[in-house]
């Protein structure tokens, strides 16, 4: 396909994903953090005790 | 959804969507969101546990976000009436913001993610009630009782008033009649709340075609529902004194706030029916907002006092 026929993103659109990638990594982040500190919380220290 | 479909099918095929994480935010219905965590935080408290406070705070968030994905999926479903009402007109979907695909995946996902972190991090009988609070106010409130019944809201009702229970429920892993309590003040609640506002806004609601009590039985018939429902509102905030889980100053402020409620929702029912500007009915409905959180601030003062005490 040439790359005349390609729909250009306006910078508007690219303003706009680039926030929702912003947001959607601080979400993921925040979910990984909960887990694990919820983790912790939830089995406490002998979550790390186990036999190599 | 015809109009926002279209909107997508006929002009926006292969762009990128200019919808911003705001956007997104308030497709979760941030202001019903912070009642819902206000509501479950004191059916926390009053929970005859103490929680890992860390755990509590997952809970809640999890139950906050379960509910703003119920919001996301009512505003995926309604984008046809939000936008024939002033009211809702403004929110992402009819304003095009926000693509329907865009909408229900993101409510489905969000729905998914917070039933599991309840189950995960708190306990699945909690995380069930969760689920089934999602399941009613989608498929049972917005899908088909708020279109086809007056009484949409008074069914309905029941998914707004369960996030104390999951509150509860995700302390003690139990539902006990004390949680079932709160439940029925906020489900009494209710009706009266979206009725006063269905009085001042008939309009709006016949445009988009909901059968509304106001729009179906009458204003008259609407302001006699109204003041039964304050007087069982009323009887039901002091239950909690009552039954002995709250104390004498509680049931104390709940009878001075029940008595404001009735006092309202009488000036409602002598509202003159010429009266276009329905005063008594929007100082009940701002009343109403007012009772609900001062009802359950107190619960929670009581409650907080009570465990200090012990």
């Amino acid at each position: 396909m040439p790359d005349d026929d390609r729909i250009r993103p306006t910078e508007k659109e690219l303003k706009a994903r680039r926030n929702r990638s912003i947001a959607i990594a601080l979400a993921l982040a925040a979910f990984v953090i909960i887990v694990y500190l919820g983790s912790l919380m939830k089995l406490g220290p002998s979550l790390f005790d186990r036999a190599m | 959804m015809a109009l926002v479909e279209r909107k997508h099918v006929d002009g926006d095929v292969g762009r990128l969507s200019e919808a911003t994480a705001g956007d997104f935010i308030a497709l979760l219905k941030p202001r019903v969101m912070s009642l819902v965590v206000f509501t479950a935080f004191v059916g926390m408290v009053l929970a005859p546990a103490t929680p890992n406070p860390l755990l509590a705070v997952i809970a809640i968030l999890a139950i906050a976000v379960g509910a703003g994905a119920a919001g996301a999926l009512n505003m995926w479903y309604d984008a046809d009436i939000d936008a024939k009402m002033a009211r809702t007109a403004g929110r992402p979907l009819p304003r095009g913001r926000v693509a329907p695909g865009e909408a229900l995946g993101f409510g489905l996902f969000l729905s998914a993610f917070s039933v599991m972190t309840l189950g995960l991090m708190a306990n699945w009988l909690a995380a069930s009630l969760l689920a089934f609070t999602i399941f009613f106010y989608v498929v049972i409130y917005t899908m088909w009782l708020k279109r086809s019944t007056p009484q949409n809201i008074v069914i309905g009702g029941a998914a707004g008033a369960l996030p104390p229970v999951i509150g509860w429920a995700a302390i003690t892993g139990s539902v006990t009649l004390e949680s079932l309590v709160l439940f029925l003040i906020i489900f009494l609640w209710t009706p009266p709340h979206f009725w006063a506002l269905a009085l001042f806004k008939t309009g709006d609601y016949a445009r988009a075609g909901i059968p509304m009590m106001p729009n179906v039985a009458g204003e008259e018939h609407t302001k006699r529902q109204i003041f039964a429902y304050a007087v069982l509102v009323a009887a039901s905030g002091v239950l909690p004194s009552v039954l002995g889980f709250a104390g004498m100053a509680y049931g104390a402020v709940a009878a001075v706030l029940g008595g404001g409620f009735v006092w309202y929702s009488w000036h409602v029912l002598r509202m003159d029916e010429g009266d276009r500007a329905m005063g008594p009915a929007k100082a009940l409905f701002a009343y109403s907002l007012v009772y609900l959180f001062a009802i359950f601030a107190a619960l929670l003062v009581d409650g907080m006092i009570s465990r200090i005490g012990a």
